[in-house]
């Protein structure tokens, strides 16, 4: 895992669910097999501190189960307040999955036909989860985590995160003036970050399905190249089709240097801002949130000042409640505000400098190979 | 190339024509050209006698015969056969005005050096000619279709006595020679017979649609047949078609390779003239540079080319007449017209004898190398399509990370994204780079060759003429001797004497064209081993330089990544 979560939530590396702590570093999700028509995860985890091993087979809707779980604990004041950990885009039907198809349902994590790396951005949800202070203290966790059947399936229930209509008033509720200038702020920086992010995404996306192109290119290039080889009896020819064969052996060099270059830019760049954008859009979820939560609280007031005596003690309970509801929440999104900053300053310098380490490490080996090769094919030339 | 060519000393004296004049084909005919300097130092081209070419030597092979005072030129390959001997006196003695008439005749576009000029290609490029019996008169020899008195010219052996003696001038290593075409102006070496061709510079002249592209050629040689150590004239991309064109009808018929130009684009060159100033005409101006220089590069490597007057001229001349009727060479034609010939060609395979396995086999080869060569071109270009595209991707990602780094407000995070952006930004340059490399390395070259392989399936094809023309006259001779039967028996005396005569001239057409096909059949073989030699030259060349450019990028990204890294280990 390039982006070490553990390392990054300083605040609770283990957590206790009353005798139920699992060590946030051995989330793993390890596969995805293709069963039927889904696919399935192999999710594992080990017990802190009992070292006991759980694995289970989940599906996505088992995700999504948990998800909804963790928005909905009434219990939690300001839980609206939090900057829920960003689950992947749900895997689309792969009986007719072609790049594009992916791409467009999953974004960067689509460019990979193993699932390798949408597997990846999973399990750092998982570890993101249990992790977090408030989440990590939820009972589904251990179902979650240890029982065999999986959970999922339970009908949709509509946890709080679900703005799936973007009805002409939430988009209004969306621009409400703040009262609070950090928020003020926030909204309009994390507005536009959400923007950048995500096209850089994009891009990225754009740049390794080039890489991959590449690489296939040259495989052709070299497939064409031993094909044209057939056996020769005059001695030009011969060195013709050594030529060639040389040549193909460079061209597997580049095809390769290509692959693994796309890999890192991919699973290490690509993760880390795939990660980074969905986490700003979780974010811009819980400013609405509160946001929606303020337009209740202004609507609270101005219909208790309008309230007939005899409705006014009512509508101020209302009132009373929904101020101090809109203040847990701001109060916890401040926190979680900071604490998202710091990650994602944390995210970047993890995963820029393993990525860039990776990259040269790579750029090293192709160079010392085809150094090699150079020699070799000088040598040769000075002996003909 | 021209390692492999065979070239013999040049005939003695008695053969040919010497013009005494010095090569008007300079243009300049003051210049007065020594007789002796072209003659003396013979383009460095090794001729080797008679052998495969596989090691030249550098055999000079002109000897100047004292007596000579045209001595040089002609060397039209060392004739061996004393056949013909015989005969050269002949030719020599009657030619002269012919020569110039039909020069004359043939080429109105050059009607001043003309006369001398064709008297001069003759003899000069002799010297590097096979030893059999190519004949320099092939240049005189402005018509392609041969009829007797060319043929006879052209039969022209010169004697060659044979000296080997080689005035060994200079031992030019085949390498170096091999080198000029495939690399620029890399190198200095000691090497006296060194000729460099380059070109440069290319603007634009005029306006509107009648606007053209002037190229400057630069020359730099140590030949003495040329006028100066270096020079430089201004070409229009016809003035290249043109110069082929002649090549071609000079040479192609004895069975030489001749390099085919580069193809016309009416697209491309519209967009020039029209004045768009974009990337696409940018690309398209160096790009034609760029197979222009390859093109020349490869014909003065081949040495018989290389003695050609014209090639001369087109090098040193400052103006050159207009080439008109080019038209025969766009892309389309040129194929056209070499497909048309491989039609003919394998038309009459059906009914050639052939004699030679080899012949066969090779013409087989040269088909499925071109089917090769034309997939791996087409696999070529899409990857530099791609790298092309990743430039383009690279570009558009550095400015997304550049802006995101600006709206970054944590300050090490802000410059760490900013100098990514710089990394991506020059990785961007070094995918275009690379992509110019495949293009230039590979894309190009496998498309010369393609090319290249048309003018070695003409050269087959006329071998094939030449085969035809000798049954042909067979056929002839034997309805003259039929005839000559019939008279006898009818008793017309009168007629008779004519019917001999008739027989006479025809059997001597018989042996003529059979020895033209020997000729031409030697020819081909050695010039399609040698084109063998340079291609796997070539190419063993190309790979080199891709190597180097690949090792070069991976080098330049080691540079950037270690720059990069202590930022992204900053950011805090």
């Amino acid at each position: 895992m390039v982006v070490s979560v553990s390392e990054m939530m300083d605040d609770a590396p283990e957590v206790s669910v009353s005798g139920f702590n699992l060590s946030v570093s051995s989330i793993k999700v390890t596969e995805a097999i293709k069963k039927e028509n889904s696919l399935v995860f192999v999710v594992g985890a080990q017990e802190f501190p009992s070292k006991k091993q759980h694995f289970v087979d989940r599906k996505f809707e088992d995700f999504e189960w948990l998800q909804q779980c963790l928005l909905m604990p009434d219990g939690i004041p300001g839980l609206q307040g939090i900057i829920f950990p960003p689950l992947p885009a749900k895997p689309c039907a792969f009986q007719s999955n072609t790049q594009e198809k992916m791409i467009k349902q999953l974004g960067l994590l689509g460019l990979d036909d193993d699932w390798k790396t949408y597997c990846m951005a999973l399990e750092m949800y998982l570890q993101l989860v249990v992790s977090h202070t408030t989440l990590g203290k939820n009972q589904v966790l251990r179902s979650f985590f240890t029982q065999t059947q999986g959970p999922g399936g339970q009908a949709g229930r509509k946890g709080i995160l679900n703005r799936l209509s973007q009805a002409l008033e939430e988009i209004k509720k969306e621009n409400h003036q703040d009262v609070d200038e950090f928020f003020r702020n926030e909204r309009a920086s994390n507005s536009s970050l959400v923007r950048l992010t995500k096209a850089t995404t994009e891009r990225l996306i754009a740049v390794v399905r080039t890489q991959q192109n590449i690489a296939l290119a040259c495989g052709h290039f070299s497939t064409t190249l031993h094909l044209g080889v057939g056996p020769d009896e005059d001695p030009a020819a011969k060195t013709f089709s050594k030529l060639s064969l040389k040549l193909s052996e460079i061209i597997i060099i580049v095809k390769k240097n290509f692959e693994c270059v796309a890999e890192n830019n991919l699973n290490i760049l690509g993760l880390g801002l795939d990660l980074v954008s969905r986490y700003e859009e979780s974010e811009k979820e819980m400013l609405f949130r509160r946001t929606c939560k303020l337009v209740e609280l202004e609507q609270n007031s101005k219909n208790l000042e309008k309230a007939k005596p005899a409705k006014k003690a009512n509508m101020e309970e209302i009132k009373k409640a929904s101020e101090k509801e809109f203040r847990h929440i701001s109060d916890i999104a401040r926190l979680e505000i900071q604490k998202l900053h710091r990650v994602r300053v944390e995210v970047f310098q993890q995963c820029l400098t393993s990525w860039c380490e990776k990259q040269l490490h790579a750029a090293r080996e192709t160079s010392s190979i085809l150094s090699q090769h150079l020699r070799a094919f000088k040598q040769l030339d000075s002996t003909e | 190339m021209a390692t492999s060519s065979e070239r013999s000393p040049p005939p003695f004296p008695e053969s040919e024509d010497q013009e005494p004049d010095p090569d008007p084909a300079d243009g300049d005919s003051d210049e007065g050209e020594d007789i002796f300097t072209g003659n003396s130092k013979p383009a460095e081209i090794k001729a080797e006698r008679h052998q495969p070419p596989v090691d030249v030597t550098a055999k000079l092979q002109r000897d100047i015969p004292s007596s000579d005072p045209l001595g040089d030129l002609d060397g039209s390959g060392a004739n061996k056969k004393p056949a013909r001997d015989g005969r050269q006196a002949d030719l020599f003695t009657e030619p002269r005005s012919d020569i110039f008439s039909e020069e004359a005749a043939a080429r109105p576009a050059r009607p001043g050096p003309a006369s001398g000029s064709n008297a001069n290609s003759s003899s000069k490029s002799n010297g590097i000619h096979s030893d059999e019996e190519q004949d320099i008169f092939a240049e005189a020899t402005v018509e392609l279709s041969l009829d007797s008195p060319h043929s006879e010219r052209k039969e022209t052996p010169k004697p060659v006595t044979s000296t080997e003696s080689s005035v060994a001038v200079q031992p030019s290593a085949p390498k170096t020679a091999l080198k000029t075409m495939a690399e620029l102006e890399e190198e200095e070496s000691e090497d006296k017979f060194e000729l460099n061709i380059s070109i440069t510079n290319p603007e634009k002249v005029g306006d509107g649609m009648n606007a053209y592209m002037a190229y400057q050629v630069s020359t730099q040689t140590s030949l003495p047949m040329f006028r100066s150590k270096s020079f430089t004239v201004k070409r229009r991309f016809s003035d290249f078609l043109g110069l082929y064109e002649k090549l071609s009808e000079k040479h192609a018929q004895n069975g030489y390779i001749v390099p085919p130009p580069p193809e016309k684009s009416i697209l491309g060159m519209t967009k020039v003239k029209v004045g768009k100033e974009d990337p696409s005409s940018a690309e398209f101006v160096e790009r034609r540079r760029a197979a222009l220089e390859r093109y020349l590069q490869r014909v003065v490597a081949h040495p018989s080319l290389l003695q050609d007057p014209d090639v001369r001229e087109f090098l040193e001349r400052d103006e050159l007449p207009r080439a008109v009727n080019t038209q025969a060479l766009s892309g389309a034609g040129f194929l056209k017209m070499i497909n048309r010939a491989t039609d003919a060609v394998s038309k009459m395979t059906i009914k050639m004898n052939e004699s030679d396995i080899w012949f066969e086999e090779k013409l087989q080869e040269v088909e499925s190398e071109d089917q090769q060569l034309r997939k791996l071109h087409g696999v070529v270009e899409s990857l530099v399509n791609h790298r092309k595209d990743l430039s383009i991707n690279t570009a558009v990602f550095a400015k997304s990370v550049a802006m995101l780094g600006s709206s970054e407000d944590n300050t090490a995070l802000s410059r760490a994204l900013s100098q990514l952006a710089e990394v991506e930004d020059r990785m961007e340059q070094l995918h275009q780079e690379q992509a110019s490399s495949d293009f230039f390395v590979f894309a190009e070259l496998l498309a010369d060759y393609i090319r290249l392989l048309g003018g070695v399936r003409g050269c087959f094809d006329q071998r094939m003429k030449t085969w035809q023309r000798w049954q042909d006259a067979q056929v002839t001779l034997q309805k003259k001797r039929e005839n000559e039967a019939r008279l006898l028996w009818a008793n017309k005396p009168d007629k008779l004497q004519q019917a001999k005569e008739e027989i006479a001239e025809w059997e001597n057409k018989v042996t003529q064209y059979e020895a033209d096909f020997e000729r031409i059949s030697t020819t081909v073989r050695k010039e399609v081993l040698r084109f063998e030699k340079e291609k796997a030259r070539d190419f063993k060349n190309q790979i080199m330089k891709y190597l180097e450019s690949l090792l070069h990028s991976q080098q330049q990204l080691i540079k950037y990544w270690e720059a990069f890294l202590p930022e992204a280990k900053a950011i805090a």
